[in-house]
């Protein structure tokens, strides 16, 4: 925004601050959005409440404009980015005071496959939204996904794949894990822009979703129905 | 619109659709990426039975909206032709397009995306030591900055540049023509993209197969 250089973050409300970092990320200002993490901070809020309300209230928006392509992939980058540099400084802080923990998420490419962006993107919204993440990055064959989850002792495995080659590779990952008999022991989600709802059912996963917000939301209903059942 | 009897411009092609050259029997409803190169084909071989239709090239970044603009000519055109072929591989769609190629009873090219049928679909598929390769055709070494440098924000934000194509090793530039200029600029593309660079040769690999069939 044009007048943004007049605004002088720690002048404003807290009510005014927030709002000014939900444009601040929807704009990608990395610098501003740390800067205002600070000054929340300083005027005692709860790491939690900033993550939530400021940051992840304002990616929300970023998710909803890119699915409705008012917003383009290097727009959700930058404000991805920005949102990586408010989430490292609350990082360390969020679990000496004790925000909420709603599971472990193995997250990964598939083998064959490099695009990493939607992956990301959905690790650091789960991550906002409380879960711990495990990111295995890109091209990963079926033993890299089965050590994490044992190694980790993880709840959810995300599996991300953007070409139409790759995807059917989450296929052989979940067979594996049924010929190991460890497929009811995690919940299994996948996304990834060329896959839909039939092709996650087909394939056997928990759930196909098409968006961090949706992934968020899922896992979350996922694993309260698990904790319920056990 | 811009018909296919007119000479292509690139620029054309990447963000408008072509119309088709009213000659031939069997319309193709083509990518733009893919105008050059089909009409080269269909000089070659004499296929004046072939009529082209083309979509933006840009539909690329949106693979969501390929099966319903092509449903979308399909039906315009159905009536004006003995019988439609498209021009598209699975392109992202994630076998949308085949699926409702195959309810429809028309054909469609074999193959995943442009860089896999320029090698031989088969042979592309049979390797994966090549995961860290980024392709350009002849198309997007012209439209390099139409078609990867703007939408991808890097003429903007060159300092996203690592968040893309950080885990790419090298650019592989599948030349259908042998055009040294055209070699000279997609040296550059890699060298701005920091990736080493090889050409390959692949002339029109499948494509000739494929329209032949048409
Ligand atoms: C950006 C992009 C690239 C970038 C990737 C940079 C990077 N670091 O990832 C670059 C330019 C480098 C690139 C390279 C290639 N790409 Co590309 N790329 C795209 C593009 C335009 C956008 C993908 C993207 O990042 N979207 C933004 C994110 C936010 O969205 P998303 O990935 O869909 O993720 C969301 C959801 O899907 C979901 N989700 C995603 N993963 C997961 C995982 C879980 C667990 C869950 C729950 C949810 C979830 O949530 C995410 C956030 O909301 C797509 C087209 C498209 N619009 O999808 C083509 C596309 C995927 N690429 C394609 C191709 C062909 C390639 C190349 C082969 C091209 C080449 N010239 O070499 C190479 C691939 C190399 C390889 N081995 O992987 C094709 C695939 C065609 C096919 N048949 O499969 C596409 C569809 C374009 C096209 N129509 O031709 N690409």
């Amino acid at each position: 925004m044009a007048d943004d250089e007049d605004i002088i973050l720690s002048e404003l409300s807290d009510d005014e601050l927030v709002l000014q970092m939900q444009d601040d990320l929807y704009d990608g200002m990395k610098e501003e959005i740390e800067e205002a993490v600070e000054i929340l901070l300083e005027r005692g809020w709860a790491p939690y409440d900033i993550l939530t309300k400021a940051l992840v209230a304002g990616m929300t928006i970023v998710g909803h404009d890119f699915r409705d392509g008012i917003l383009f992939v290097p727009e959700v980058l930058l404000a991805a980015g920005a949102m990586k540099g408010g989430m490292a400084i609350l990082k360390p802080l969020l679990a000496e005071t004790g925000a909420p923990r709603m599971g472990k998420m193995v997250i990964g490419t598939v083998k064959g496959d490099i695009h990493d962006i939607g992956k990301n993107l959905v690790g650091m919204m789960m991550e906002g939204a409380g879960f711990e993440i495990i990111d295995l990055g890109i091209n990963n064959p079926v033993e890299d996904y089965l050590d994490a989850l044992k190694r980790e002792d993880a709840d959810i495995l995300g599996m991300s794949a953007l070409l139409t080659t790759t995807m059917p590779y989450m296929k052989v990952v979940i067979d594996t894990m049924v010929q190991e008999g460890i497929r009811n022991d995690y919940i299994v989600l996948v996304g990834g822009a060329p896959l839909n709802e039939e092709f996650g059912k087909a394939i056997g996963a928990d759930a196909y979703c098409r968006d961090a917000a949706v992934a968020v939301e899922t896992a979350k209903e996922l694993v309260a129905r698990r904790h319920n059942q056990h | 619109m811009p018909t296919g009897d007119q000479p292509l411009n690139d620029q054309t092609l990447t963000d408008q659709e072509i119309a088709p050259v009213k000659s031939g029997s069997t319309l193709l409803i083509a990518c733009g990426a893919l105008a050059h190169e089909i009409l080269a084909l269909k000089k070659l071989n004499g296929w004046d039975h072939l009529a082209l239709r083309c979509l933006p090239a840009k539909l690329h970044l949106f693979p969501e909206k390929i099966t319903s603009e092509v449903a979308r000519v399909v039906n315009e055109e159905r009536e004006n032709f003995n019988s439609i072929f498209v021009v598209y591989a699975d392109c992202g769609t994630g076998g949308q397009l085949a699926a409702y190629c195959a309810e429809q009873g028309i054909e469609m090219v074999r193959g995943p995306h442009c860089y896999a049928f320029y090698e031989g679909v088969d042979a592309f598929a049979a390797h994966d030591d090549e995961i860290t390769a980024f392709y350009l055709t002849d198309f997007l070494v012209r439209q390099f900055d139409a078609f990867v440098i703007k939408p991808m924000g890097l003429d903007r934000h060159p300092q996203l540049r690592d968040a893309y194509f950080g885990n790419y090793t090298k650019l592989v530039y599948q030349a259908q023509t042998d055009d040294p200029a055209l070699t000279e600029k997609a040296r550059a593309c890699a060298e701005r993209l920091g990736l080493a660079f090889e050409r390959r040769l692949t002339g029109y690999g499948d494509l000739i197969r494929e329209l032949s069939r048409a």
